[in-house]
């Protein structure tokens, strides 16, 4: 080969060849078989698990829940059993948080308070992710006529706020049990959820997996069920977990408010409400079931946290 | 390193004269949650004043890590963790922050990879390049904005001081780049650092770019470190080259040495398989058959023995067409401000037809309509005119089971193999899904149907129960192909089904599909940009144009005389193109 004609009178580079001992040739592009196969969701639970806020809020969460489905367990004294005599009492034996106005025992009204304010919170957030997350994928799947109808009557919702259009409400609604509550706060609330869904949708619906998928001849609907939907849940799980937390402080607040849950049923939002004629004297009724509805709302907004960083990759690298 | 083996091949006299730039045993980590994690492993390199060198190497060998060290902006954790970078006899891993901002823009330039987002949006082109000027103390003031108007120039933008006013979204991407080969020259460095400057650009635009970039940094004196992945664009650009793989340099030397006489079997492996030099070992085999002057270039690696072979022995069959396509037309209507509507000619009245059994390319620069012409052939977009015929059917209005029927028999590949296949569903499940969707077969016989599919594109069967998170891009592509080879289709339509890979993935890929075609008939319509892959798999070839097919022919007849201007061009930027092998 005859020598180049370039750089003869240049220094260059010799040419330098490392030995294959230092730098052994892999083959191409070879599988690796080692550990276990990732989905999204294994790799989520993975990036969980290893968070001390996860079993935290998982196991606050997990104590409240079992409160709620047995409240006996954890109160002995029958929260409805009230003597005037106690009214406003301290602590004594077998009364650990002392009475209320009414003379009821502080502690078990707040054990057995739950079931009320768990119930409404899991209720609505479940129908919630149903209906606004159906909503939100058939708009932003099928677009359209149905888009535009379904966004606007969603505006129309997502510009009242919830408490607000509860109240109003339950002004003309005389029935109040936890289903209906629960009703009324999704009937506000849906178009949060429907948008998040609709804007993952938006998103998958374009990627070219959905396309692959048309060339291979599945069907629209079963696109959207199998391919679109999967993929676009994430977000929906994380708004939904957090807004659990925050519909038990809205059905704490309607019971404040003195408009949600008839005062015959025990829930943390109906004991705060009755203690705030005594909040001078005896700050303590009000201040315990604040505490009991303060910790499960940071409870699930921990585990929403978590969540999110789970189900969101970018966040899991920025760590 | 541990007493390299260095080899003197050229023999040149080692002068005294000290090296702009001269790294020696330089490691980059990067901090992670697992440790340190090393990108660089001791790598040694250096360059004279008024050089060009290559770093060449595949994505994740640690070539883009090796200049940003040596500009100071390792991204994120990634810290030098040992070696020397000596730039005029100043160790630069020892500089500080203040220090390097001094020689960043004045004394090392540096031309980014993406021209699309490595211009700020909201700011005119003007006010960036006199940023840059102002910030490197070339001039302040009145003189600045003077400088500007030159440096856009010297950059070849034309009307240069109208042009200052715009913002980027107004250029086009080669313009874009041009600008930012304007900036990093702006200072007159004395060494420019381009890192992959033109890969996200077309073959013409890049050979404009390149050709700019020589001449100025001829003109200027100024050394150029390219960082690239392909190995004809270093061959043709830089004298000297550097091959990288997993952090280490594995060959480096004159680039002529190195590519007519690679050493390091991995060099040879990226010889071997590199499109724009294979295309051109066929050509060169194909002129002087009788000559063995140049046939120790071919031995290096048996990789592409076979595409050659085949290339070489190639004749266009004189089968029936599987599918013709009559005088379409795509329309695509653009919705602007207000009510008001435009009208884009995708696809304008072309004519081809696909022969059965062989390859057919559609070769094309962005926006030249030849994804559309996929889209419609897949049924996936309604024509606007004309019409395209599968098998002696017109495929017009067809729908329920008749359109089933025929995406049985044309599949399509497409290019991203990040996107194409959904991450949420298994291997195993992912290459199931068209049997599922056609309702073939018994849970078992699916089953046994994966197994075997798995086998075809040489993915061991453990890939099953993977996820496509976990495998790499050529992986993909074969899970994608599997999934297409599914339900025994008689066309493949892949659509830059290759653009994407690394060489070596890229070769070993176009490997499988020639020898699925062979083994199951297949018939391929190949979309790509990439002339070089073309001459290696096609049989025939439509250049297409903004939505018009400019020239039809065989490969050989494109390749060897072609009438076309615009196919001669295209021919001409193929990276390499002009390198001569063993003549």
């Amino acid at each position: 080969m005859p020598s180049n004609n370039m750089g003869r009178h240049r220094p260059g580079q010799e040419h330098f060849i490392a030995s294959l001992a230092d730098t052994p040739v892999a083959e191409i592009d070879q599988v690796d078989e080692t550990g276990k196969a990732r989905s999204t969701w294994t790799d989520a639970w993975e990036s969980m698990r290893r968070r001390p806020t996860f079993w935290i809020s998982a196991s606050l969460i997990f104590v409240i829940v079992i409160v709620a489905v047995f409240p006996g367990l954890f109160a002995s004294t029958d929260p409805r059993e009230c003597y005037l005599k106690f009214s406003n009492g301290d602590p004594q034996a077998g009364h650990p948080l002392g009475f209320n106005r009414q003379g009821c025992d502080v502690y078990s009204r707040i054990i057995f308070g739950t079931q009320a304010s768990v119930t409404i919170g899991l209720l609505t957030t479940i129908l919630v992710t149903l209906v606004g997350g159906i909503i939100g994928a058939l708009a932003g799947f099928y677009g359209g006529i149905l888009d535009s109808l379904v966004s606007r009557v969603g505006d129309v919702f997502f510009a009242v706020p919830t408490v607000l259009g509860a109240i109003v409400l339950f002004s003309v609604i005389s029935v109040r049990d936890a289903v209906i509550v629960s009703l009324v706060l999704s009937l506000f609330a849906w178009p949060q959820i429907a948008r998040i869904m609709r804007g993952a949708v938006l998103s998958a619906r374009n990627s070219d997996y959905v396309t692959a998928s048309a060339a291979l001849g599945v069907s629209r609907f079963k696109t959207l069920i199998r391919h679109v939907i999967p993929n676009a849940i994430a977000p929906v799980i994380v708004v939904a977990t957090v807004s659990l937390g925050i519909f038990i402080v809205a059905e704490a607040t309607l019971g404040f408010l003195g408009i949600g849950l008839p005062p015959t049923v025990m829930s943390w939002g109906n004991e705060i409400n009755q203690a705030q004629v005594s909040v001078r004297t005896h700050p303590q009724t009000l201040l315990l079931p604040s505490a009991a509805l303060s910790i499960t709302v940071l409870a699930f907004l921990m585990f929403g946290d978590v969540v999110r960083d789970a189900l969101d990759p970018e966040a899991r690298a920025r760590r | 390193m541990s007493n390299p083996q260095t080899v003197p091949v050229t023999g040149q006299s080692s002068h005294e004269e000290t090296p702009l730039l001269k790294i020696r045993g330089l490691e980059v980590g990067f901090e992670t949650q697992r440790g340190v994690v090393a990108a660089v492993r001791g790598i040694d390199l250096t360059l004279y004043q008024g050089q060009s060198l290559a770093i060449v190497g595949e994505s994740g060998s640690g070539k883009s890590t090796t200049a940003q060290a040596v500009i100071g902006l390792l991204p994120g954790t990634g810290k030098v963790v040992g070696g020397s970078i000596e730039f005029e006899g100043n160790d630069l891993t020892k500089f500080s922050d203040s220090q390097f901002a001094e020689v960043r823009g004045s004394q090392i330039g540096y031309v980014p990879q993406d021209p699309m987002s490595n211009l700020n949006p909201v700011w005119s082109i003007g006010f960036q390049v006199e940023e840059a000027i102002k910030a490197n103390g070339v001039a302040q003031g009145k003189e600045a904005r003077q400088r500007t108007i030159e440096v856009l120039n010297e950059a070849g933008l034309s009307d240069a001081s109208e042009r200052l006013k715009q913002f980027p979204h107004q250029f086009s991407g080669g313009m874009r780049q041009r600008v930012l080969i304007g900036i990093g020259l702006s200072a007159r460095p004395k060494l420019l650092i381009a890192d992959e400057p033109t890969s996200a650009l077309d073959v013409t635009v890049q050979r404009q770019i390149l050709d700019h970039l020589e001449t100025l940094t001829r003109d200027y004196g100024t050394s150029v470190l390219f960082i690239t992945h392909d190995l004809g664009l270093a061959a043709e650009r830089a004298e000297q080259l550097v091959v990288m793989y997993k952090g280490k340099v594995v060959e480096s030397g004159p680039s002529r040495t190195i590519l007519e006489d690679p050493q390091h079997p991995y060099t040879q492996r990226l010889v071997a398989a590199a499109p724009s030099l294979a295309s051109r070992r066929i050509q060169s085999k194909k002129s002087h058959q009788s000559s063995d002057n140049d046939l120790h270039i071919f031995g290096q690696g048996s990789l592409d023995d076979a595409l050659i072979a085949r290339a070489a022995s190639r004749e266009a069959a004189a089968t029936s067409n599987l599918i013709t396509v009559k005088n379409i037309t795509k329309v695509y209507e653009i919705r602007k401000q207000g009510f008001r509507k435009d009208k884009l000619l995708a696809v304008n009245d072309i004519s081809f037809g696909v022969k059965k059994g062989t390859t057919t390319a559609l070769v094309g620069e962005s926006g030249s309509g030849k994804s559309t012409v996929a889209k419609l052939i897949l049924q996936l977009e309604p024509l606007t005119s004309g019409s395209i015929e599968f098998d002696g059917v017109d495929l017009a209005g067809i729908k329920g089971d008749e359109l089933l029927k025929f995406r049985r028999r044309v599949q399509p590949v497409f290019q991203d193999p990040y996107g194409s296949l959904d991450p949420q569903y298994s291997v195993g499940n992912t290459i199931a899904e068209p049997l599922l969707a056609h309702r073939m077969g018994t849970p078992k016989e699916r089953f046994n149907r994966v197994s075997e599919l798995l086998d075809q594109v040489s993915l061991p069967q453990a890939t099953r129960h993977r996820y496509p998170g976990e495998l790499s891009g050529g992986q993909r592509q074969r899970v994608a192909i599997a999934r297409a080879l599914a339900l025994k289709p008689d066309v493949l339509i892949l659509d830059e089904a290759v653009s994407a890979l690394d060489v070596l993935v890229q070769g070993q890929v176009l490997n499988l599909l020639t020898e699925l075609q062979t083994e199951l008939d297949l018939t391929y319509l190949f979309i790509t940009h990439d002339l070089a892959v073309v001459r290696l798999v096609a049989d025939n070839v439509c250049v297409m144009q903004g939505g018009r097919i400019v020239e039809a022919a065989t490969t050989d007849e494109v390749f060897e005389n072609s009438s076309n201007p615009y196919t001669q061009e295209l021919l001409e930027a193929i990276p390499g193109a002009n390198i001569k092998l063993g003549a």
